[in-house]
């Protein structure tokens, strides 16, 4: 603190003399100038450690990105025979690792889809409504596209993973991951 | 930068100014993490790294400003 602030010390806040002040402020004095500089200089400390944080955050996603490349792509898994599905009907498997559920869907004949069922809001179980054309999650009443995927109402702003899927020799396998991370 | 030779009003404005101008940048700051977290959920892997240097850039900005408060006292 400079030296020339200590024999400078300001009006109280309602400009009266110090001699007239009441008690307990002669008792405390406070150079209110100096004190307000003060909680300006902590508030800029406060931010920085604010700014510290968010950089620490960011590099933190960085590592759990690294770990994530280092994974590599899940392994090609059988999850269904064609046959056991009927059109608009829906299966529960878990992929690529054992409590990761997802959801096969079959939309036609020949067409399947599969999605993580982790409603990318608050990670609810989503549903599936084939007959709307829609994944629905009724927690908070948010809708997902049955064709992508894609979020088309409610609070979710990303798209449900999206499970790779090869369908030959009577039987569906999943392959690893279109969109998405599970 | 010049730091001696201010009153105590001067130094309390020139804080104020600085203070303003790390809100902001630690405003930024945060639209930059909400936006990795999103890319990184989404699945998205090109963001992350210049993100986090972006981050980091802005963070040195700061402390420089900080360390100016700092010198201002002495």
């Amino acid at each position: 603190m400079p030296e020339s602030d200590f024999d400078t010390i300001s009006a109280s806040p309602d400009g009266t003399p110090h001699e007239r002040q009441p008690a307990w402020r002669k008792d405390f004095p406070i150079d209110w100038s100096l004190d307000e500089y003060r909680s300006r200089r902590e508030f800029v400390e406060f931010l920085m450690s604010t700014s510290a944080a968010f950089v620490a955050g960011q590099f933190w996603i960085v590592l759990l990105q690294a770990f994530r490349s280092n994974e590599g792509k899940p392994a090609v898994e059988s999850i269904a025979d064609v046959d056991e599905l009927p059109v608009g009907g829906s299966k529960l498997f878990e992929y690529p690792h054992p409590g990761n559920f997802c959801i096969l869907i079959r939309l036609n004949e020949t067409e399947f889809v599969a999605y993580g069922q982790k409603c990318t809001h608050l990670s609810c179980p989503v549903l599936p409504r084939p007959e709307a054309g829609r994944l629905h999650c009724p927690c908070h009443n948010g809708w997902f596209d049955i064709k992508s995927g894609a979020p088309v109402a409610g609070p979710p702003r990303r798209p449900l993973p999206r499970v790779g899927l090869d369908v030959r020799n009577g039987k569906v396998y999943a392959n690893g991951y279109v969109e998405g991370v599970i | 930068m010049k730091t001696k030779g201010f009153d105590r009003n001067q130094r309390a404005t020139i804080i104020e100014g600085i203070g303003a101008f790390v809100t902001i940048i630690v405003v930024m700051q945060l639209w930059l993490f909400t936006v990795t977290m999103e890319a990184f959920l989404s699945g998205q892997s090109g963001i992350a790294l210049p993100a986090a240097l972006a981050s980091l850039v802005t963070f040195l900005l700061n402390l420089g400003l900080y360390l100016y408060v700092r010198a201002l006292e002495r």
